[in-house]
């Protein structure tokens, strides 16, 4: 823990005037699930691009080899960017499937937590107004001005957060996982609706493969958010709970 | 603290520490504790894959219109083994499958007696551990009808396959246990796709074990052995991939 985040709220950002308000946004089991997602993912990734090299070729159906149409040949994933560091498909399997448990059974609890203690409903809960095209634009034109926070509850989440958000966590990692299942020739007997699902087995992988890409795009959008909404801030929001309503007309 | 700073500092905090984690996981899994954590995926993928299914639950089964139009030759392509070379040469006409281990009644069986066994077809999907798939006619007989004719003592865990091809000069094999040994898609095919196995695909017999990934699927089996352990057999790990890569030994996902 940063030793800012055990100080006083006064004294965690210091600024000029008057001290900013500070309020507690993040619970317990949010900021848990969190950081142990966030490990998750980056093994996920780091583990399923190794799978990736051993065949770069990916397929529509239920089966598809070198002989059978390729509809995406992947480039050839350096080592930095892999795990292992070098090729060990083997290794990177054993990574791959022990953290899909950690992923999927964590997500599991972290969903029926955030039903029980509400945060769902009360922060992620998408409502028809927000949709509308005026909020929608308005809500636009705040972030290009750097503007994340409604001045008025400053710990909602605006729109374009709340629709990130449920993509991730209801769609992007559902998906994950449940592709991620449908690969497995086991649960294909077990549950063979996962094939009917996502139409056959090589499909499944194409769309685990274009799912995960779609994560790597939300990493990417999140920090760059993160690091503009004032980094600092943000991350000790989700390591300690507690965050300070930013003076956003000055930034 | 100014926020350009901020910005800066947590860019590279957190390129370096997403670096740091991606090669922290090499340093970490040579850690013998974790790597026994790291390990242990196997097991609990296991478990979890059969606390859900039904014990018969079927591998899906596909039309002849769903076939791959050619499937792919993977692993050995021909043993190299003097042995095997001169039984292909009089085209397996004194091969004989060894049925012996915990059973109360050892078979070795030719090729002609193993084609008279009734027989299941099968066209179901070959998943390769590498991540491809293709979809082939199997034909043959089920090996739990040659297990019940050796007579399985109650005291056996696992099937053991030893085969022809060798691997640093010894023989590659696998095991699997007894619930996918007797699962009515567990046969010992002869036939792919209408003809007798080429080499390529495992000729004279192979495991076809439809639940699982293609290693477990031994080509060129010899001998099946019931067992009560795997400990003592190769390196104990129960199949040449999982002895000498880690592979995992439950191959359902
Ligand atoms: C954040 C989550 C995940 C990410 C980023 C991820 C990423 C990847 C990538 C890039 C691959 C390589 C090829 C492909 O796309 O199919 C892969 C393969 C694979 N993944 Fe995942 N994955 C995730 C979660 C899961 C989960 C939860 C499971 C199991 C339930 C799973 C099971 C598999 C399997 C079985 C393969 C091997 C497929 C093959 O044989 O090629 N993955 N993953």
């Amino acid at each position: 823990m940063p030793i800012d985040a055990a100080l006083p709220m006064e004294d965690a950002a210091p600024a000029p005037g008057p001290p900013r308000p500070a309020i507690y946004r993040h619970r317990a089991s949010t900021r848990l699930w969190h950081w142990v997602n966030a490990v998750t993912i980056i093994i996920m990734i780091g583990s399923g691009l190794t799978i990736l090299n051993a065949h770069p070729h990916l397929y529509w159906g239920a089966y598809g080899a070198n002989y059978d149409h390729a509809w995406l040949h992947t480039p050839r994933w350096p080592g930095f960017l892999t795990i292992p560091g070098h090729y060990n498909l083997a290794i990177a399997r054993r990574w791959h499937l022990l953290f899909a448990l950690v992923l999927g059974f964590g997500l599991l609890s972290y969903m029926i937590v955030s039903v029980v203690n509400r945060h769902f409903q009360r922060d992620l809960r998408v409502r028809a107004k927000e949709l509308s095209a005026r909020h929608l634009w308005h809500d636009l034109k705040e972030h290009l001005a750097f503007r994340f926070h409604d001045a008025a509850n400053p710990g909602a989440y605006n729109i374009f957060q709340k629709l990130s958000y449920v993509l991730v966590v209801f769609g992007l990692i559902p998906t994950m996982i449940f592709t991620g299942l449908a690969m497995s020739p086991a649960m294909d007997a077990a549950w063979p609706w996962l094939l009917d699902l996502f139409g056959g087995r090589q499909s499944a992988r194409s769309i685990h493969f274009i799912a995960a890409s779609g994560l790597v795009v939300f990493i990417i959008v999140h920090l760059t958010l993160v690091i503009l909404a004032g980094a600092w801030n943000e991350v000790r929001s989700m390591v300690t709970g507690r965050w300070t309503v930013p003076d956003e007309e000055e930034a | 603290m100014s926020g350009i700073l901020t910005r800066r500092a947590l860019i590279t905090g957190g390129a370096a520490s997403a670096g740091l984690l991606l090669s922290g996981c090499d340093q970490v899994a040579q850690v013998p504790a974790f790597r026994k954590i790291l390990l242990s995926g196997d097991a609990m993928n296991q478990g979890l894959q059969r606390a859900l299914s039904d014990r018969a639950a079927l591998a899906p089964e596909f039309s002849e219109a769903q076939m791959s139009p050619r499937f792919r030759v993977n692993g050995t392509h021909k043993p190299v083994n003097p042995a095997y070379d001169a039984l292909l040469a009089e085209n397996f006409a004194s091969y004989r499958l060894q049925v012996g281990g915990l059973v109360d009644r050892p078979l070795a069986l030719s090729l002609a007696q193993i084609r008279g066994i009734p027989a299941r077809t099968q066209i179901t999907r070959h998943d390769c551990v590498e991540g491809w798939s293709a979809i082939g006619k199997w034909h043959g007989p089920l090996l739990g009808t040659i297990l019940k004719a050796a007579g399985v003592r109650s005291s056996a865990r696992y099937v053991v396959f030893t085969c022809a091809d060798l691997m640093d000069g010894k023989p590659y094999y696998e095991s699997i246990d007894l619930i996918d040994a007797f699962h009515p898609q567990t046969i010992m095919a002869w036939a792919l796709n209408g003809h007798a196995l080429s080499v390529g695909h495992g000729a004279p017999l192979r495991l076809r074990v439809e639940r699982q990934l293609g290693y477990k699927h031994a080509k060129y089996v010899m001998k099946i052995d019931a067992v009560a352990s795997l400990a003592g057999i190769g390196l104990g790990k129960g199949g040449y991939w999982e002895d000498h890569v880690d592979y995992d030994w439950y191959a359902g996902i």
